[in-house]
């Protein structure tokens, strides 16, 4: 079986997460060759197969030059997985690639049973097994799913240059917003998620973070609904922590919250969901209403 | 100018989900609907052009599904959409992206659409692969995940969300389809009379057999919880002995109570 995997490589620098392409690969038993636009300079450590198109001629972001050269490599390589990240490179790409050869796609796999494929659906509380009905398919794997593969090797380098233009013109980065608040050292953080109901209630969790000698978080809901500032924000687009005490009030865990908090040392979730996704990663999962829980726990650490 | 915005109905996801009979799915026994958390954001967007535009501008919203749908269509019209395409599918949870978007191509391509707006993934199937699917079929330009979109003489400019907080901009002329990332905007809540209003305007029923020309290119086989991964510890109980335990565990197993 042989996999092409796509590699990313952002303002000029490759990103580590391509390896976990290559422990994908590993996981499947497959060979794999490696597609990427990149710069000479910035190549990564493998042995195969290296599709290499150079960055400063196809732009780090341009689907459709990205397209077409990937096409050429799967034309030359003749690949039975196409694999990307499941990122906002990968799963803006993907499609492109599967519907220009009519091939199935499965997006954001989670793990491998038996041939087939494990995805995440309805918020990541369920999961569905695929498989593909087509010769060749398009995957996406989900951030951290996959192992990374240790760098190893030196690739054989086969040049693509794209041919045809562009009707998309990228015009640059543009850089993350400052952060008054560093989660990355603090020992405790506090949580607030959806399930506080209002953001007057922003306080009692702030309240029980300080009783705590904590910060306070915030989960991607809470910050886009303007309860709380995105400084605060926990997750792929916020800040990835890993403090020694980690209390989720009221997030149901999307995946992108949980690759931002799921290596904290101990985990507690309070919420009223059970079946909640965030209780895949916590230590205790208390099964309350958070805004009664929450201000009693407070008025105890308080005596 | 004519913009479409496509819109899915999906359960609340504070629902219990349960396998259908044939266990590949949900059963949607006992759930309460809602228009998709992602499209609510699309809408929006659409909405706003459609008020920059003017009256040379109309907006169009589709969605596929069995009649429960026409709730979400109503509520996108109560929030500004000027009419409604209701493509009539009961067995639409059974399709998979490639046959969804080839249905909204297939209407798409009849009617010359300008600009194009999906939500960039649904909350039940969480794909993410309509939108740019439909982009493909329609050999459209196509941008996706936007937290940022602006419109001025036949070019959009959009705003990418990408990891770690970091934005891309892309600029690209219409037509063209752009997928929309939650926090792009703040979806208006629709008014009394407005729903009033929305009650009068066009909704035309389609059935899928005349748009629908693709086979399904993946098969699914199961639908179920994840694997637990154990070690976790449930707490059920009244408040106050809830707190007790909390306290105990964490005087026990970590340091911060000492």
């Amino acid at each position: 079986m042989k996999t092409l995997l796509i590699g990313e490589y952002r303002e000029g620098k490759l990103l580590e997460a391509t390896y976990e392409l290559l422990g994908f690969a590993q996981a499947l038993g497959a060979d794999a060759s490696l597609f990427i636009v990149a710069s000479e300079g910035q190549l990564p450590s493998f042995g195969g197969n290296l599709y290499l198109a150079d960055a400063a001629a196809a732009g780090e972001y341009n689907p459709d030059l990205h397209r077409e050269l990937i096409l050429q490599a799967v034309e030359q390589e003749n690949p039975d997985y196409i694999v990307f990240l499941h990122s906002s490179y990968g799963w803006d790409l993907a499609p492109r690639i599967a519907a220009r050869l009519k091939a199935a796609q499965i997006s954001e796999i989670t793990a491998i049973t038996d041939g087939a494929f494990e995805v995440g659906c309805c918020n990541a509380k369920m999961r569905r097994t695929v498989k593909p009905a087509t010769a060749k398919a398009v995957l996406t794997i989900q951030a951290g799913a996959f192992p990374v593969a240790p760098p190893a090797g030196s690739p054989q380098i086969r040049k693509l240059a794209a041919t045809a233009g562009s009707n998309l013109e990228f015009v640059g980065y543009e850089p993350a917003e400052a952060k008054d608040v560093d989660l990355a050292k603090a020992e405790v953080i506090v949580t607030a998620g959806r399930g506080i109901g209002k953001k007057e209630n922003v306080p009692v969790i702030l309240a029980l973070a300080k009783a705590l000698g904590g910060e306070l978080g915030a989960s991607r809901p809470v910050v886009d609904a303007g309860w709380v500032e995105h400084s605060h924000q926990v997750g792929t687009t916020g800040q990835t922590v890993s403090p020694k005490l980690y209390i989720a009030c009221g997030v149901s865990g999307a995946i992108q919250h949980l690759a931002g908090m799921k290596k904290s040392d101990f985990i507690i979730a309070i919420n009223k969901d059970k079946d909640a996704p965030i209780g895949e990663v916590a230590d205790v999962l208390v099964v309350a209403d958070v805004m009664q829980f929450a201000p009693s726990l407070t008025a105890r650490l308080a005596r | 100018m004519k913009i479409l915005v496509c819109i899915k109905q999906v359960p609340d996801m504070e629902s219990r989900f349960k396998p259908d009979s044939k266990g590949v799915w949900y059963s949607e026994t006992d759930l309460a609907w809602r228009m998709n958390e992602y499209d609510e954001y699309a809408v929006e967007e659409a909405v706003k052009l459609r008020e920059q535009l003017g009256e040379s501008c109309e907006l169009t919203v589709l969605s596929i599904g069995p009649d429960r749908v026409v709730e979400a269509i109503k509520k996108a019209l109560a929030m500004g959409a000027d009419k409604a395409i209701h493509v009539q599918d009961l067995e639409a949870a059974a399709k998979d992206p490639w046959q969804i978007a080839s249905i909204i191509s297939g209407h798409a391509k009849e009617q010359g659409y300008d600009i194009i707006f999906t939500g960039m993934q649904s909350q039940d199937r969480g794909s993410a692969q309509v939108g740019v699917l439909t982009a493909e079929q329609l050999g459209y330009p196509c941008t996706t995940t936007l937290v940022g979109f602006a419109f001025a003489d036949g070019v959009i400019t959009a705003k990418r969300e990408l990891e770690g907080g970091v934005k891309g901009v892309v600029k690209l002329k219409i037509p063209a389809v752009v997928t929309c990332q939650l926090g792009l905007n703040i979806p208006r809540y629709p008014t009394l009379p407005n729903i009033m209003k929305a009650k009068k305007k066009e909704i035309t029923a389609i059935p899928v057999a005349e748009l629908l020309k693709e086979e399904s290119l993946t098969a699914t086989s199961s639908f179920h919880p994840p694997a637990k991964k154990g070690g976790g510890v449930v707490l059920e109980g009244d408040v106050g002995d809830l707190v007790e335990k909390v306290i105990a565990i964490l005087k026990d197993k970590t340091a911060v109570l000492r």
